[in-house]
């Protein structure tokens, strides 16, 4: 047989949900442990198998200037580098400070700030390194990722639509709940990949996909007031899991 | 209104002619789909009896707006459309079409033999159904999953009483009566103490299921009564598209201002496209397993609103909202004239309805028109 191809998955700024998600795949874990050396995966075990790797997946944003030296090793050490979720493809709900700077922040949270280093703001993996795929989510769909690793062992390209979560509505059956009850839902700009789980149960999505490809969140947000928000209230919508993503981190400054 | 002119072949049905005629259905192996309630709107599904349909509900819409309230009445089918289409058990959203062997084995997966009848289909969507009949039927590559979905199908319409706010069947002559291609047409009469329904037979299935039932033929005044709905039904419509011309227009007017003014508001979110009983593009994708030891290609629907459907070598064609918003409603209105003998709209207002920001295909179809006289008048 030929060599397994070697992963390594690394954590940065993040709540290891990502990460959990592999561990979820319970079923295929086996056939994971076949078609690949699990070579570095604190998160599942102690022992590590010295690099390179054929693979790097990375969860969690990069906040501080560790992070930021650590992420280009990472990178030197992995011949094709993917990050999972919102926080290390997007900056996560952390880069909610990006819009005020962390100083105020810590003052708030540790009784002495002056010890934590830290960047002024929480940024995507994508910012510092080259990064070949974002598998997008919070948390990443498992099926997803299964997907991603099952198109690199055939040498394909992995099939994750960057359509709207609508067209996961509508392949589902699922009447639209902002047409039918009047819920604010970010369906329209949001990436596609949880399968429309949501609003199947009544309530808007909350994006945790992030922007789907030429979202427009402006229209949307004009909508959103229409349908009764406040301004304020409608910008919020947009500042949850992927609110420093280009294409909903520009709601307030464009409307 | 030739429909009601000759009265030989109409039977009346009372109420509960409406559940035997499930429930013989039913028995003859059709796997019945109709109206019931879900989630706060209409939606299509498999039913066992009368008593699952909207009974005594109306739909009201407008653009991006939807909700049901109660009619008052106890009228089974006193609603227009919804968010399904006919074409979800068609032409079904996801569709395993083969799997492959590592050793090189395929194996095809086509529909399984089950007939289905469709109760409650309104002339737009008998309309929307010839429509795909041409695209998916009609040349020389034939749908095999369509055609055989279509092949045993056994469809009882009904005339609509009562357009909905977004309808505009009318002005693109697919109702609110339903045209040819039915086995049983329902009229439904209900009000101040009377409620049956004027059956019409379309061919000689729905013939025999009627005698199988054991009904009656209507009464001169019944039919009469019915005709009478239906003439008020064509004075009730609020909506319209004006044809003359369109394609002509259409193609006269691609850099028409009022393109960039849709894509201020057109989120590209691909809704109009899939509620939209005739729009039938597809993407194909192959799924392999881990061990690599078998593959599946599934077919799902896609929209000319996705990015990636226009994707070739080097990116998609159509990046830009603004083009795809043009492609949409050029192909419906224009380009499926030359591609297939019709319009590829037939005036449901569904994409209406469901737009989550209301864009309108008859209001901009009118701006585009407005906008070419004023450019012409300066
Ligand atoms: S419920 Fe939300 S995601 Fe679903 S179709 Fe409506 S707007 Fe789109
Ligand atoms: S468009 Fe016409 S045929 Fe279709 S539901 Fe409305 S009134 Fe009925
Ligand atoms: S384009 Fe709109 S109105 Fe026309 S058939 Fe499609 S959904 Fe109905
Ligand atoms: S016209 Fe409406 S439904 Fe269609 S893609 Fe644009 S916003 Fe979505």
């Amino acid at each position: 047989m030929a060599r397994r191809p070697k992963i390594a998955v690394y954590k940065f700024a993040s709540c290891d949900g990502c990460q959990l998600s592999i561990l979820d795949l319970e079923e295929e874990l086996l056939a994971i442990g076949e078609a690949f050396e699990i070579a570095y995966f604190l998160e599942a075990s102690r022992a590590v198998v010295k690099g390179p790797y054929d693979i790097g997946l990375v969860e969690g944003s990069i906040t501080t200037p560790h992070d930021a030296e650590l992420i280009k090793e990472i990178r030197k050490s992995c011949k094709v580098l993917i990050t999972i979720g919102a926080c290390a493809t997007a900056g996560g709900i952390q880069a909610l400070r990006n819009w005020r700077g962390s100083a105020e922040f810590m003052k708030y949270v540790y009784p002495k700030p002056e010890y934590i280093e830290t960047l002024d703001k929480s940024t995507p993996v994508s910012d510092h390194v080259q990064v070949d795929f974002e598998l997008r989510g919070c948390p990443i769909n498992k099926y997803q990722l299964l997907e991603v690793m099952s198109a690199y062992l055939a040498g394909r390209a992995p099939s994750i639509p960057n359509q709207s979560v609508c067209v996961e509505c509508k392949l589902r059956g699922t009447a639209c709940i902002m047409v039918a009850k009047g819920v604010p839902c970010l369906g329209p700009v949001t990436h596609a990949g949880c399968g429309a789980i949501c609003p199947a149960y009544g309530r808007g999505c909350y994006g945790c996909y992030g922007p789907k490809e030429s979202p427009n969140s402006k229209s949307l947000m004009k909508h959103f007031i229409e349908l009764g928000k406040r301004r304020e209230e409608a910008v919020m919508a947009f500042r949850l899991f992927n609110a420093w993503a280009p294409g909903f981190r520009e709601v307030e400054a464009e409307t | 209104m030739g429909e009601f002119r000759d009265q030989s072949d109409y039977y009346l049905l009372d109420p509960p002619h409406i559940d035997e005629l499930i429930s013989v259905l039913r028995g003859l192996g059709y796997s019945v789909i109709g109206p019931i309630v879900r989630e706060g709107a209409i939606v299509y599904d498999e039913i066992e009896s009368a008593s699952q349909l909207p009974v005594g509900l109306r739909d009201r819409q407008r653009p991006g707006y939807y909700r049901l309230e109660e009619r008052g009445d106890k009228a089974f089918f006193g609603f227009v459309v919804g968010p399904h289409s006919w074409k979800r058990f068609l032409y079904p959203p996801r569709f395993k079409l083969f799997t492959v062997s590592r050793k090189g084995e395929v194996t095809t997966h086509n529909v399984g033999g089950k007939k289905m009848a469709f109760i409650g289909v309104r002339g737009c969507e008998l309309a929307a159904i010839q429509v795909l009949d041409k695209v998916l039927m009609g040349g020389p590559y034939v749908d095999p999953v369509y055609s055989t979905m279509r092949r045993d199908l056994f469809i009882v319409a009904v005339n609509c009483t009562e357009p909905g706010e977004n309808c505009f069947c009318l002005s693109v002559g697919t109702g609110p009566e339903v045209g040819s291609g039915y086995d049983l047409s329902l009229t439904e009469v209900v009000g101040d103490g009377i409620h049956y329904f004027v059956a019409k037979v379309g061919s000689s299935a729905g013939k025999s299921l009627l005698e199988r039932i054991g009904v009656r033929r209507a009464t001169g005044d019944e039919v009469s009564e019915a005709a009478a709905r239906m003439e008020k039904s064509r004075t009730l419509f609020r909506k319209s598209l004006d044809v003359t011309g369109l394609k002509d227009l259409l193609y006269r007017n691609l850099e028409s201002p009022v393109y960039a003014e849709v894509a201020e508001r057109c989120l590209a979110c691909a809704n109009c496209t899939l509620v939209c009983p005739t729009c039938f593009c597809t993407t194909v994708e192959e799924v392999t397993t881990l061990s690599g030891n078998v593959a599946e290609r599934w077919r799902r629907w896609d929209s000319c609103f996705n990015a990636d459907f226009s994707y070739i070598h080097g990116g998609p064609i159509r990046s830009s909202r603004l083009s795809r918003y043009r492609q949409w409603i050029a192909h419906k209105l224009a380009t499926w004239i030359d591609q297939f003998g019709v319009m590829g709209c037939v005036g449901c207002g569904r994409c209406i309805t469901w737009c989550p920001v209301g864009i309108d295909i008859t209001e901009e179809a009118a701006k585009i028109r407005q906008r070419e006289l004023e450019v012409s008048a300066t």
